[in-house]
């Protein structure tokens, strides 16, 4: 016997190691998982172990490159400076434009879900961070952070940036975390597609990508439209950036669903600083309960601006008719009142407005003329028409005995007279 | 008077590295390992503690002391991931098992060998957590992508071929 062990010493070590990992694994995979911890307690003790190991070491190689580059952009190099703020001194008008064209829309929202009881939950207390680690294996994508549990931080706590989210807290240590990148396989997301507002469930992929494969074919949903949290997950607060769709097929895997890949709106690859959401409220902050103030104040004061400049406008406008019409025909003017020689210094008159207008002279007058036809009281039934006798300048009144032919007997007047014209066809 | 007979290569190129060494070098692997993908994000395709596992295998000619270098360089990687801790530990002990038989049988001083064993361990490094992967933990999303992995070989072939270079100047004169 104490032959074979001798002989067999190095394929035995090898067993025993292999069957003791095996055995391990198995442990791991088969612990029912407790709330608030990812693993069991001796395996984050050993994690806890290799994390305190390590990170020290990080955390004084971040610290190092970080002075490094702090002094080099803060002091060295400025240039385009300038130029970047005042160009971020546009930006900020451009936002604070946009701001005031959704603040509107956005208290009326705040409105309608106070009616609807909708419970809505807003980022309150965010904790910064910077990274400082990877896992540093491609099939694990994690990083770690320079915050932990003395900073306020627990499990399942949302991370994001500016641009989107980034993924959620796994194990937390003292003084340093572990973050879960949406791109792991074993990350996931409750989400929303913004154009069609049809709720998926994301997920990440072996391969690093985002995808999203509990969705059936529809063509509503096209490469290019922006995909926010749902809030259903009770992870990420509703309305936080994801990402946009950059391919749609199906999967060949799973069918009928399609594999939907998303371009994550944050850089995953290269992150720096990152920021933990630590709270969550109900009501809006106050910082944003202030900015959505003065952008309501910007929208209506720019509404107030816009709508006496069109009341402006359309007084121009109509100053500016009256005028060309004054202008261009001359009966406008009252001949019997002389014309007003006030006028404005502009050349417009005082008041384009009161002048009556009066028709232009006849150039050739019948019996249509205005004034060539007596009034319907001097008119007898059966009285003989008479051959009408136009005016003849346009400023002589009728002839009093000038009659029409009447309206009963049109015949005879169309035989007696033939020099009245018939109107009718 | 007992006089020392060699018998074997191993007996005659077996070499041992000073304590610090056996312990900083790998702390350091691992330390990089996980510090250089976040400036450099292309630079997760290297794997640092697979070669200095390697490294130690092959030069001690010991599978015994090559299996447990694996497995603790191993479990120490699994330790800062987010996968059930055995993972690399497993592949890892496997691998420097079969360094350190290698370099037993073989001249591993030779530039070529070193170039051939590197990319051969690489790659069934990658057969290895796949089979975990993909068997023993059940991910059925996991694949092999060969192209990645002969590109991944071959990378950290080069890489390997300087860093044994200098660690060649860590051993413990006999």
């Amino acid at each position: 016997m104490e032959s074979f062990f001798t002989r067999f010493k190095n394929v035995l070590v090898l067993v025993a190691i292999l069957l003791a990992q095996t055995i391990g694994l198995a442990v791991q995979v088969r612990r029912p998982v407790e709330s608030g911890t990812p693993d069991g307690a001796s395996v984050t003790l050993i994690r806890y172990w290799a994390v305190s190991t390590i990170t020290p070491l990080e955390r004084l190689f971040h610290g190092f490159g970080y002075n490094i580059r702090y002094a080099w952009s803060n002091y060295i190099d400025l240039r385009h400076t300038r130029q970047q703020n005042h160009e971020l001194q546009e930006q900020i008008s451009r936002l604070r434009l946009e701001q005031a064209a959704l603040s509107e829309d956005a208290i009326q929202g705040h409105r309608l879900q106070a009616l609807l009881d909708f419970q809505q939950h807003y980022v309150a207390t965010t904790v910064a961070a910077q990274v400082i680690g990877t896992s540093g294996n491609d099939l694990s994508r994690v990083l770690y952070i320079d915050k932990g549990s003395k900073d306020g931080l627990k499990s399942d706590q949302a991370v994001i940036t500016p641009d989107g989210i980034i993924g959620k807290l796994r194990d937390v240590f003292p003084h340093t975390a572990q973050v879960l990148l949406i791109n792991d396989q074993t990350s996931g997301a409750g989400v929303l597609l913004a154009t069609t507002r049809i709720r998926a469930i994301l997920r990440g992929s072996a391969t690093g990508q985002i995808i999203i494969n509990n969705l059936t074919p529809d063509s509503r949903i096209k490469p290019g439209d922006q995909v926010l949290t749902s809030g259903g997950d009770l992870v990420y607060p509703r309305g936080l950036a994801v990402g946009t769709i950059e391919s749609i097929r199906p999967d060949p895997d799973h069918q009928p669903y399609t594999l939907i890949q998303l371009r994550p709106a944050a850089n995953l690859n290269q992150l720096e600083e990152v920021l933990v959401i630590t709270g969550t409220q109900a009501t809006l902050p106050p910082e944003a309960q202030h900015d959505l103030a003065v952008g309501v104040a910007t929208a209506q004061s720019q509404a107030a601006a816009k709508q006496l400049a069109d009341q402006q406008a359309a007084e121009a406008a109509a100053k500016s008719a009256a005028q060309i019409v004054a202008d261009h025909l001359p009966s406008l003017h009252d001949s019997d009142t002389p014309e007003t020689t006030d006028a404005a210094p502009g050349g417009a008159p005082s008041n384009p407005g009161g002048v009556v207008p009066k028709p232009l002279p006849t150039v050739h007058p019948d019996r249509y003329t205005q004034g060539a036809t007596p009034p319907a009281a001097d008119l007898k039934p059966g009285a003989e028409s008479t051959p009408v006798t136009p005016p003849q300048s346009p400023s002589s009144a009728p002839p009093p005995n000038a009659t029409q032919p009447a309206p009963n007997k049109p015949h005879k007047s169309l035989s007696d007279s033939p020099q009245t014209t018939n109107p009718q066809p | 008077m007992a006089t020392r007979s060699y018998t074997s290569r191993r007996e005659l190129e077996q070499h041992s590295f000073s304590p610090a060494v056996t312990v900083l070098v790998p702390l350091a692997a691992i330390l990089l390992q996980a510090f250089l993908p976040r400036p450099f994000p292309k630079l997760a395709i290297l794997d640092l503690p697979l070669i200095i596992t390697v490294f130690f295998a092959v030069s001690r000619r010991n599978p015994v002391a090559g299996t447990l270098t694996g497995a603790l360089i191993g479990l120490l990687q699994d330790a800062l991931t987010n996968q059930p801790i055995g993972v690399n530990g497993m592949a890892k002990s496997v691998l420097g098992y079969i360094a350190a038989s290698i370099g037993i049988q073989i001249d591993v001083e030779n530039l070529t060998t070193r170039v051939i064993m590197n990319f051969g361990f690489f790659l069934l490094n990658s057969l290895l957590l796949f089979l975990i992967n993909r068997r023993l933990l059940g991910h059925s999303d996991v694949h092999i992508l060969w192209l990645h992995e002969l590109l991944r070989a071959a990378v950290n072939t080069v890489v390997a071929l300087p860093i044994f270079f200098l660690l060649d100047r860590t051993r413990r004169a006999e």
